[in-house]
């Protein structure tokens, strides 16, 4: 590298102007990482739903319970490995802004359904002989700083209003944390014998969807539609979909949101770097008597080239892995502000290299057209302008 | 002595290609900001405007929001004979209702949404004066017919005036269309309340809520009153204009949140490339600048004269950014309420204080843009600037 020197000679020629155009390509590189986040973290749900698993609902809607014995039925399809099934337990813990999703769950399968949810052994076993049981995802017991013996208090506001409170007996996680983190369980058979005396009649015996693991993601397909057959014409008719396709569903509801912040958000990440590679540009027209200063004293075409485009690469990759830094030390913070709101945002490796590519192609291409007509540039009329 | 302004005009159409990008820069930043704050103003201005302050609404106490509230007949008979509630032709200005979700279809891509259907009491257009039903007919109780809102007749697959449809165990007709004013019940359904139960195995005779109408906006702590020392009643009263804005907090502070940070991220952006834009255009004119100070305008003289041009710059901008904006007013889009898991359409809401606020916004980097170029302006040696080429 002959001409790193001369490089960094021209980078530093301007210093404002340097920090300035690293700068806006730092931001444009965070405000890229931060949209692709929260994009992700609102399709969280589908990217992270098994493919061998589906979602048994009653046809009249998510809020309409099922007797708990179709558990049964259902098992007895061939193709289905394992069934259980959930209730939405919708308690407030403290105050209704600290919202997490809460369900009741069977514990004899829930495990062999979601075996993306880790548990040491010893506190599954704890919460499956306590009644008063309870299981919280990693970053929900980090939020209000639960440990594991803690009592939990949650007004159950869905059913019937009363105080319950749990034992916090273990903690789950997921791989790398890029599951749900933020879920509450607790069990089915305490629920089921604690429901106030006004709701025993309806909800008594209850399940409030099902989610069966199947043998083959390829036999989805047949048994969703031998259970809807199987339960049609019955007082409780189903509605069966992959766990991918119902999850999808939910976040159709609210993607109009996510549209609208994409959309806004990527106008803007290209006004920024047009306005970025502008600024090169013109850093570069600026100097065409000193280019064709040294294309007169014999440097070639393609080491001018070559010195345009390696100054644009270097201020884009300064400004890349800045952009990068920043964005990896203000999502965590973001993300704790937005709990209970949205899935936690995730800065994975794949987006950071996709940034970093990104910022390098938008450096080289900046950088490619004064580059050319740098190159293209005749001596003797570049000379006779000064 | 000040510069005159005709020279910042004149230098800023000089160099109007530079000019144009920092216009661009600011005018995206303010456009964004303007937007996300319109989008958290509609949708709270949606449920809030469901509300009125002569209303009261009645849950069960401790529930956050009416789904998941409940109680029976009883306690409703009690309540419609308290002290506070207005009285209509057919008695007390009541209505009793079974709220629940029930899925329908999206005409937009087909998923199904969580339709907020509600089972009202026949008088209910006297107790929320702001519906009116502009197509059609009121559903007759008794009969399974629907009334819906005019954003569920064209959000939802199926909710066209006569069209038939099932929602629980029962299949419906559409018998009218109402306009709510743009507030979240023109995303609902609207039936007799024992049919809903009836059709979504619900026990009979229970509901989610009771809204009456107040004899005055002032009567709300008399009801409140009676209400709290009865004991044969476990409910919460508030004024409906308070419950709904309630019900808002949640989604507005998640817009609030992500389109803040996003804007302010721009902002820097957009800081960066007024400041690139003008210390450009004090290098370029150092001569000029020397050749103004030799003839006498004094320091701050150049600095106000360059901030001028900056904050002339950035105002462009701001303006640009809040004409871009404009067409997305009144522009309905899709929702859920985090709050109920129902679904709801809302607004826009450009209003001129949101403008204003772009506007002052887009100044604000201006100034924070021009002022270093314009203080190097004004320290630029005079000798050296006036001796370069």
């Amino acid at each position: 590298m002959k001409f790193r020197k001369l490089i960094f000679a021209n980078l530093f020629r301007k210093k404002a102007r340097l920090v300035l155009t690293i700068g806006s390509f730092a931001v444009a590189l965070l405000l890229f990482t931060f949209l692709a986040v929260v994009k992700s973290a609102f399709s969280r749900g589908v990217e992270i739903a098994g493919a061998d698993r589906l979602v048994v609902v009653n046809r009249v809607g998510l809020m309409v319970t099922m007797p708990v014995s179709y558990a049964d039925k259902i098992r007895a399809i061939p193709g289905v490995k394992y069934v259980t099934h959930d209730h939405w337990f919708g308690g407030v813990y403290q105050d209704e802004k600290n919202f997490f999703p809460q369900f009741v769950i069977d514990p004899e399968n829930h495990r062999k359904v979601y075996p993306e949810f880790q548990i040491p052994d010893d506190q599954w076993k704890n919460f499956v002989n306590d009644q008063q049981g309870a299981i919280a995802g990693a970053r929900t017991a980090e939020r209000f700083h639960w440990k594991i013996g803690d009592r939990i208090p949650l007004k159950a506001a869905l059913w019937g209003g009363g105080s319950w409170e749990f034992n916090l007996d273990g903690i789950y996680k997921t791989e790398n944390g890029a599951g749900d983190e933020s879920q509450f369980w607790l069990q089915w058979k305490y629920f089921d014998e604690n429901l106030p005396a006004v709701l025993k009649t309806t909800m008594k015996s209850t399940a409030g969807w099902y989610i069966l693991k199947l043998n083959s993601p390829n036999d989805a397909v047949r048994v969703a539609k031998t259970i809807d057959d199987d339960f049609a014409n019955s007082s409780y008719e189903t509605k069966t979909e992959t766990e991918s396709a119902f999850a999808a569903g939910f976040a159709k509801q609210f993607g109009n949101i996510e549209f609208l912040i994409v959309t806004i958000g990527s106008v803007v990440f290209f006004t920024l770097l047009l306005v970025t590679g502008n600024t090169m540009a013109i850093s570069v027209r600026e100097r065409t008597s000193e280019l064709a200063v040294l294309k007169a004293i014999g440097f070639t075409d393609r080491t001018i080239l070559f010195l345009v485009l390696g100054e644009s690469a270097v201020i884009a990759l300064a400004g890349g892995v800045l952009g990068l830094t920043l964005a990896a030390l203000a999502i965590p913070g973001v993300s704790m502000a937005l709990t209970g709101m949205l899935p936690p945002l995730l800065l994975s490796k794949p987006l950071l290299g996709l940034g970093l590519v990104f910022a390098v192609f938008v450096g080289l291409v900046s950088g490619l057209l004064p580059g050319l007509s740098a190159m293209r540039m005749r001596v003797v009329n570049a000379l006779r302008r000064v | 002595m000040a510069i005159p302004i005709v020279y910042n005009l004149r230098s800023v159409k000089a160099r109007w290609t530079s000019a144009i990008v920092a216009v661009i820069g600011i005018a995206g930043t303010v456009g964004v900001f303007v937007a996300m704050l319109s989008l958290a103003r509609g949708f709270k201005a949606t449920l809030v405007s469901s509300g009125s302050a002569d209303n009261a609404l009645i849950v069960r106490s401790g529930a956050t929001s009416e789904m998941t509230s409940g109680f029976g007949l009883d306690s409703v008979k009690i309540i419609q004979d308290k002290p506070g509630i207005a009285r209509g032709t057919g008695g007390p200005l009541v209505t009793p209702e079974a709220v629940l979700m029930a899925p329908i279809p999206m005409v937009s891509n087909g998923a199904d949404a969580n339709v907020q259907l509600r089972g009202v009491s026949p008088n209910v257009l006297e107790i929320r004066k702001q519906v009116n039903i502009v197509q059609g007919r009121m559903f007759k109780a008794g009969l399974s017919e629907l009334v819906v809102g005019k954003n569920a007749t064209n959000m939802y697959s199926g909710l066209k005036l006569g069209n038939t449809i099932s929602l629980g165990s029962m299949r419906w007709e559409v018998v009218g269309v109402f306009d709510a004013g743009g507030s979240a019940f023109d995303s609902e359904v609207w039936a007799d309340p024992n049919l809903i139960t009836a059709a979504f195995t619900r026990p009979a005779n229970s509901f989610q809520s009771v809204t009456v109408h107040l004899t005055s906006p002032q009567a709300l702590s008399q009801l409140q009153d009676a209400i709290s020392v009865d004991p044969r009643l476990n409910v919460d009263v508030m004024r409906e204009v308070e419950y709904y804005a309630k019900q808002s907090t949640r989604m507005t502070l998640l817009i609030r949140t992500l389109g803040g940070f996003v804007a302010f991220i721009m902002a820097i952006g957009a800081v960066f490339g007024a400041l690139n834009t003008m210390y450009s255009a004090v290098a370029e004119r150092g001569r000029e600048i020397a050749t103004m100070r030799a003839l006498g305008f004094g320091g701050p003289s150049v600095v106000l004269s360059f901030l001028i041009e900056a904050l002339l710059i950035s105002f462009i901008g701001g303006l640009v950014g809040c004409v871009a904006v404009l067409p997305i007013n009144g522009l309905t889009t899709g929702a859920m309420n985090w709050q109920t898991f129902s679904h709801l359409a809302f607004a826009f809401e450009i209003t001129p204080d949101l403008l204003v606020m772009g506007v002052i916004f887009a100044l604000v980097m201006g100034a924070l843009g021009g002022l270093p170029p314009a203080v190097r302006a004004a320290q630029l040696p005079v000798a050296t600037a006036l001796r370069e080429l």
